[in-house]
């Protein structure tokens, strides 16, 4: 019998007779929040990351301020020019997201148009995000409900840190060790 | 370490470190536990409708193991039309040979890992170690437990039992491109490892992962993570393998809303961790194998009481309330699963043919904390219990059930018998403790029985004023 056989059938034999279960979804799946920029800004400064909340008409100048003297990778489709292609040697990444998620702080890269590819906002040590407000969902719910899961996904919830030594706090290792976050209103 | 590290009895390196060492572990531990532990009760009270969420974790675990032979021919029907391949593993020794060949077939002899518990129940390393093959970890604390030559201690922090200025030392001694200006200062030692890592990722073509979850209906993986290692494990190599144990499994992507609420929250006490990385089969031209693995898996499954164990999502939040782990440490386990889930995973999982894995289900006090915490709502009491009446060696273990109790309940007797313990240590035969103790310090793990007891070490650090933080 083959191993995938064998498993199959040890299985089956396992949970003869066993009784299904319902799955009860009590749970939140929408939930009201009145300032979703307000709590999304709050939530991703918590994890020690930059954010601005800027009118969508300013973004361009922020980013022109944000960028200045870095050697920064920005993405296909992202609709700008003048940037890095080598990333061993860049300094940052510029991007999109596909969904944010105010309750965790969170912002979700589906790697689509403008969001570059997994090793492109990974390797560099500055990741800048810009934000559209109509992107931010209340929850984690939403946010699930809204991705395409065929697409790979990045979530990314602040900088990327370590607790490992003495469960001191230490922000970047092998991620950016700067988040700085963008949301246009 | 694991093949070995399940398997086998006692072979932990004894070296002069190790009470010192041990003193170590036991406050690093306290202070672990309990810090880790209300971050997590402040934002679990953040969510009005948590146990909702973990009332819909478990009922969605149980379905998934009830239609676990239906749910798994998904996932790999999904995977594969995805572009993935999957492998079916009934043991440890067949998981290693499918991984080996999978590796050999690249022709490299280098794989990076992010952190598996899976591989290291199996003990992947050292069976590709075997056939040439170098598996370097890369999580900050795996590469200190590496380098150091040793064994986790958490699920969480494994290396919790190592202080600063011994992970320099390892640093210092193994790396061999650090200056011998570094510091103790954990930036500086994280850098360390940063700069250590980062070539290895650029250029390693092969990466090996687990998984927290697969999605059944899409062939989804999901990893979760802090650092960012692995990010780069499962994006930068050409061939990623994932070695995945088969309850892991979640029927449909909308599960994942459960699950994504559930898991960081009860790990690192965070809303969410810093990285999360979905993929489904092969992504941006990379080769991807899924190797569904057994082992022991589908005989817990088979145990009406026991099964309730496969629903664990590995968050660890039992640990961290635990008075016995708090005091005994990960080590005494002798597993890669300790604590109250591997009281109770072990033992089923291996059988409890050896004398350490029958009394695995007395390393507890039965207080019942660890059930109250979990997100999956396993109720480990009710598992220990049974398990208990099925132990062979029953007289002996029960003594050792009433010695955690007396223990646990007096504080001057702890420090007595610790003293008493530590006095005896060089007399005791095969490194074990006698009589009461036995039943949950007789595992093989001599760093338990510290030449100097925590208390005495204590206080006299204390006196020095230099008693770690
Ligand atoms: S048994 Fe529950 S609390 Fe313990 S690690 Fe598993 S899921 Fe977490």
């Amino acid at each position: 019998m083959s191993a995938r056989e064998e498993i199959l059938a040890r299985i089956r034999t396992a949970v003869a007779g066993a009784q299904d279960v319902e799955i009860p979804r009590g749970y939140r799946t929408e939930r009201q929040v009145d300032d979703l920029v307000g709590l999304f800004a709050e939530r991703v400064d918590d994890y020690r990351a930059i954010v601005h909340v800027v009118p969508s008409a300013g973004v361009p100048a922020k980013i022109d301020e944000c960028v200045r003297g870095r050697r920064m990778v920005i993405p296909e489709g992202f609709g700008r020019d003048g940037g890095w292609d080598d990333l061993r040697t860049a300094d940052g990444v510029l991007t999109n997201c596909a969904v944010a998620i105010a309750e965790t702080g969170t912002i979700v890269l589906d790697h689509g148009p403008g969001q570059g590819t997994r090793a492109q906002t990974l390797v560099p040590d500055y990741h800048l995000c810009v934000v559209r407000a109509d992107q931010i969902v209340p929850g984690v719910p939403e946010a699930v409900a809204r991705l395409d899961p065929s697409r790979p996904l990045t979530w990314i919830s602040g900088p990327s840190a370590t607790s490992d030594i003495e469960l001191n706090r230490v922000e970047g290792v092998h991620g950016p060790r700067t988040l700085e976050v963008v949301i246009s209103t | 370490m694991s093949a070995t590290f399940l398997g086998m009895p006692g072979n932990f390196p004894e070296n002069a470190a190790i009470a010192v060492q041990d003193s170590q572990l036991r406050f690093n531990l306290r202070k672990a536990t309990h810090t880790i532990r209300d971050r997590r009760a402040s934002v679990v009270g953040e969510l009005p409708d948590w146990q909702e969420l973990r009332a819909a974790g478990k009922a969605i675990k149980d379905h998934t193991l009830r239609n676990l032979d239906r749910y798994l021919l998904r996932m790999e029907e999904a995977v594969t039309r995805a572009g993935g391949t999957v492998h079916w593993a009934r043991d440890a020794a067949e998981a290693n040979r499918i991984v080996t060949d999978l590796v050999k077939a690249t022709g490299e002899t280098e794989v990076v890992k992010v952190k598996s518990m899976a591989t290291q129940e199996i003990g992947l390393n050292e069976a590709l170690a075997e056939h040439g093959i170098a598996a370097y970890e890369t999580d900050l604390a795996e590469l200190i437990v590496q380098l150091g030559d040793d064994f986790p201690s958490h699920i969480l922090v494994p290396a919790i039992h190592r202080n600063r200025s011994e992970i320099r030392e390892i640093f210092l001694d193994r790396m061999p491109e650090v200056s011998r200006d570094l510091t103790d200062d954990p930036p500086a030692l994280t850098e360390a490892a940063r700069l250590h890592l980062r070539e290895r990722f650029l250029r390693s073509k092969v990466a090996i992962s687990g998984a927290n979850f697969m999605v059944a209906e899409t062939g989804t993986l999901v990893v979760l993570e802090s650092e960012g290692n692995g990010r780069m494990c499962l994006s930068l190599p050409e061939t990623l393998i994932s070695v995945v144990g088969i309850e892991k499994l979640l029927p449909s992507w909308r599960d994942l809303e459960v699950f994504l609420q559930l898991l960081p929250r009860s790990s690192t006490g965070e809303r969410m961790n810093p990285y999360t990385s979905m993929w489904t089969g092969a992504v941006e031209g990379q080769e991807f194998h899924l190797v569904l693995l057994d082992n022991g898996r589908t005989d817990v499954l088979a145990d009406e009481v026991g099964r309730q164990a496969l629903r664990c999502i590995r968050c660890s939040a039992c640990l961290n309330v635990c008075p016995v782990y708090e005091r005994a440490g990960g080590h005494a386990y002798g597993s890669v699963y300790p604590g109250p889930i591997g009281a109770i995973l072990t033992p089923q999982l291996r059988g409890m043919g050896s004398e350490l894995d029958a009394s695995l289900p007395f390393a507890s006090s039965l207080c019942g904390a660890c059930y109250d915490v979990c997100p999956v709502a396993i109720d480990i009491p009710e598992v220990l219990v049974d398990l208990r009446a099925k132990a062979p060696h029953a007289a002996a273990e029960r003594a050792g059930m009433k010695a955690a109790g007396w223990i646990l309940n007096d504080h001057e007797r702890l420090a007595k018998a610790q003293r008493a313990a530590t006095k005896l240590r060089k007399l005791v035969p095969k490194r074990r403790l006698p009589g009461p103790l036995s039943a949950w310090t007789d595992t093989r793990d001599v760093p338990e029985i510290p030449e100097e007891s925590f208390r005495d070490w204590w206080e006299r650090e204390a006196s020095h004023g230099q008693g770690a933080e």
